[in-house]
């Protein structure tokens, strides 16, 4: 009965999200009060609606009912409580009500703080919420329903996927639609105003906390991700540029580009028509992450449900969002430029560099992506893209922004001299030097790269120390920092971490693969791992072979490391639990291969990857500094409805 | 205009393409693309083995039994998925299963194997790639099963399920039997 309670949820979800795509848009065009605001209450409704939904189907995983297929499918009565939580999303259909779930959230969010807003500009903003809603139920609902039942009753389930068995896999996926999702707030603003037509510095204002706070989940996502694929693949690696993890990282780029364009819109008026596109992109490439993971049309290790009629769906659905909206920027867009003209050298050219080396980026990736389809549609022949194309591009396309960064926050709107910033930046750029050369020949086992990647984060970060210095030093005009420089730096100072991170993980990681005896020691970097054995156990839903390993320094035991290899009682899929020993400046990570005859002996894996977590730090500096823009006082300040841009 | 229009114009060509990747995934079915070399004798290959590299295998060593031909690569993550089923096919005894790691490095290759396990009988090294093409493979994973006298009977593009090996690959086995 409960599982049919959550299906009628999800169509009562379904009619309140046309109610909302149509009601208050009609009254917005056709001046009705009254039409405009039933917004507010609808959206409200339309959480709840979702909320029980999705609470139907998570109480059916915690009670076990395998009656329903999706949960005969992914979990099994060995499931332990709190991954019965996680398995919801843990295939298609789930996922997708996460996803339901996530932009009711956001919608009933705008819904509640908007008090500023016109009431006409909030009916439209969440009417077009409201058909992005639409899509989405409606794609659950006809193709990949979660609650359809199991006649007759399944007696046991199949299992969730070990992969996901993880507790990465709890916040991962729910930041990463959070920051997806949230860029629809973005997206149904910029309609919005293409509607209204009135594509001033107003919309642009209201929507750039919603784009901060999404982006900065986004990047939390991704980070959260990729830290989760490099302790749970057993790989040692931490980016890809697998098309699922590209399918991210594209909206994150267009995202970044969209917050510098909306600063530039907001506070001098250029840059109109770009912005409205950019932030029509950034969606439009979340549903286009969404086709690609969930079409089967690029096979990938996240693909994990690939159904053509889905497929179709998605992409009518996509046409429809994207290139309806982009129809209605063609009609619409700002005829010519209307803002503040700006000199060649200024900051409003620094952050055009930005945008456009972003864009080209994404490009990049997009067409990397895609590029095998499109050799496959046009019959061209066999050509593989992998890590070297994307490696080499990006690096090419990145060099130039990391030096570009410290320029932008250093020059003025409108014209500058580039001997100021120069002046400003040279002892900086003269230190960032002498660093990379005493990291070229002091640095422990470093190399070339080693000293660029201390170039680089020198550079970055004195540069923003500079920004922040100059902050410190201005008298009497205006605040000395207001939540949007401080949310910057703190971005920009995340830029230089992870470069450091990523150079120098890449230039002195070591790993070694090496059969051991029970008792035999190996030297790596100083550290030395000595291998106890290996036990078997058994555990909850899985058979496991438990390694133990000593590793000390000089004698001094540092740790005790467990890495596991396990097999899982349903599938018999066997997974490799590597084990880690992080601290800021290294991780000791040691994998499990194969048992290698019997006595005992196994083939391990042993790494050390100096500063590895730096990658992760610098995320996380990135993701702090967009939540902490978002606390700017002057997106708090009513704006009245001649305000000028 | 044209300026405006541009976007959309981009996004329609996008909208071709992945619409034509739809349909080409739905004709497709099950992934089994009938391949050109179907019925047909396996292409000449003459290709080193992995661990002694001064070895090479060539199309007529083969002969003589029935192999399952694995395209794989340790830099291809859905041949991870693929390899648990790989490893019980090699395991029953039904099968000679031969590696061919595609455009790979040798020590990657040896240490994914040491890492995961190594189900093949033998390992052959196509590490430019070029071989591939006579064999019209376009990606990894992909299977190959050649009968005894060296045709091609089966092909699978992409990673082999439990489903997959039930419903298509055994049956393929028993009328090689």
């Amino acid at each position: 009965m409960l599982p049919e309670l959550g299906l009628a949820s999800l169509a009562l979800a379904l009619m309140l999200a046309l109610a909302l795509a149509s009601l208050p848009l009609a009254g917005a065009q056709f001046g009705r009060p009254l039409w405009m605001a039933t917004a507010r209450p609808l959206a409200y409704a339309l959480l709840i609606a979702v909320v029980v939904s999705y609470g139907l189907l998570t109480w059916a995983f915690v009670a076990q009912d395998f009656s329903v297929e999706y949960v005969a499918r992914n979990s099994n009565s060995l499931l332990p409580l709190h991954y019965r939580f996680t398995a919801v999303w843990s295939a298609h259909e789930g996922s997708l009500l996460l996803w339901i779930l996530i932009l009711a959230f956001w919608t009933a969010l705008v819904a509640r703080f908007s008090r500023s807003l016109p009431a006409p500009v909030l009916a439209r903003v969440l009417s077009v919420l409201g058909k992005v809603a639409v899509g989405f139920l409606a794609f659950i609902l006809f193709t990949s329903n979660p609650f359809t039942r199991l006649l007759p009753e399944a007696a046991e389930g199949h299992d969730m996927n070990p992969l996901l068995q993880d507790p990465g896999m709890i916040f991962h996926p729910p930041l990463l639609y959070t920051g997806y999702v949230g860029f629809a707030v973005a997206f149904a603003f910029a309609v919005a105003a293409l509607l209204d037509g009135r594509m001033d510095a107003r919309w642009v204002r209201w929507s750039r906390p919603w784009t901060n706070v999404a982006w900065a989940f986004l990047t939390l996502g991704i980070a959260l991700g990729s830290f989760w694929a490099y302790y749970e693949l057993g790989w040692g690696g931490w980016w890809f540029w697998d098309p699922v993890e590209n399918a991210s990282f594209m909206p994150w780029l267009v995202g970044a580009a969209l917050l510098h364009s909306q600063a530039v819109t907001e506070k001098r008026g250029s840059f109109r028509g770009w912005t409205l596109l950019l932030a029509i992109a950034a969606f439009s490439l979340s549903l286009l992450g969404t086709f690609l993971v969930r079409s089967g049309v690029i096979t990938s290790v996240h693909a994990f449900a690939s159904d053509p009629g889905r497929g179709l769906f998605i992409l009518a659905f996509l046409g429809i969002v994207i290139g309806g909206s982009l129809a209605l920027y063609a009609l619409r867009a700002p005829r010519g430029e209307t803002g503040k003209p700006f000199a060649p050298v200024s900051r409003e050219t620094f952050l055009l560099l930005n945008n456009l080396l972003l864009s080209a980026a994404t490009a990049m990736i997009l067409l990397g992506t895609l590029y095998p389809l499109l050799a496959e549609a046009l019959d061209l022949g066999k050509i593989s893209v992998g890590p070297p194309y994307f490696g080499l591009l990006f690096t090419i396309l990145m060099v130039p922004l990391v030096l570009l960064v410290p320029f932008g926050p250093l020059s003025r709107w409108q014209r500058e001299q580039l001997g100021q910033p120069l002046r400003w930046l040279a002892p900086w750029a003269g230190l960032a030097v002498l660093a990379a050369v005493l990291a070229w020949f002091a640095w422990p086992n470093g190399t070339g790269k080693t000293a660029f990647g201390i170039l680089g984060a020198a550079w970055v970060a004195g540069g923003t120390l500079r920004f922040v210095w100059n902050r410190l030093r201005s008298g009497s005009r205006g605040p000395r920092f207001t939540a949007e420089m401080v949310g910057m730096s703190l971005a920009h100072f995340g830029i230089a971490v992870f470069v450091a991170g990523v150079l120098l993980t890449e230039s002195t990681s070591i790993e070694r693969d090496v059969a051991a005896a029970p008792g035999t020691s190996f030297e790596l970097r100083g550290y030395t791992f000595e291998f106890r054995g290996a036990e078997h156990y058994q555990g909850p839903n899985y058979q496991a072979d438990r390694g133990t390993i000593v590793v000390s320094r000089d004698g001094r035991p540092i740790t005790t490391m467990h890495p596991e290899k396990r097999a899982y009682a349903s599938g018999g899929q066997v997974m490799t639990e590597a084990a880690l020993d992080g601290a800021l400046h290294r991780d000791l990570y040691v994998a499990m291969g194969e048992p290698l005859d019997g006595s005992g002996s196994w083939a391990l894996r042993l790494y050390v990857k100096p500063w590895i977590r730096l990658i992760w730090l610098g995320g996380l500096l990135m993701a702090l500094g967009g939540f902490v823009v978002t606390f700017d006082r002057r997106f708090r300040r009513p704006l009245g409805e001649g305000t000028p841009a | 205009m044209i300026k405006r229009l541009l976007p959309l114009l981009v996004f329609i060509a996008l909208a071709v393409l992945l619409g034509a990747g739809v349909l080409m995934n739905a004709g497709r079915d099950t992934k089994a693309i009938p391949s050109p070399l179907l019925g047909k004798p396996a292409p000449d290959f003459a290709l080193p083995v992995l661990d002694e590299p001064e070895r090479v295998v060539s199309k007529a060593d083969l002969l003589g039994q029935p192999y399952l031909l694995n395209v794989w690569g340790s830099w291809c993550p859905a041949c991870r998925d693929e390899h648990p089923v790989i490893t019980d096919l090699a395991r029953s005894g039904r099968i000679r299963v031969i590696g061919y790691d595609y455009k790979d490095e040798a020590d990657e290759a040896r240490r994914w194997l040491a890492q995961f396990g190594n189900p093949y009988a033998l390992v052959i090294v196509d590490a430019d790639g070029r071989a591939a093409l006579d064999w019209g493979i376009y990606g990894a994973p992909e299977t190959f099963l050649v009968d005894a006298g060296g045709m091609v009977r089966w092909k699978f593009v992409g990673p082999l399920t439990p489903e997959v090996v039930q419903e298509q690959l055994l049956p393929q086995l028993e009328a090689l039997e």
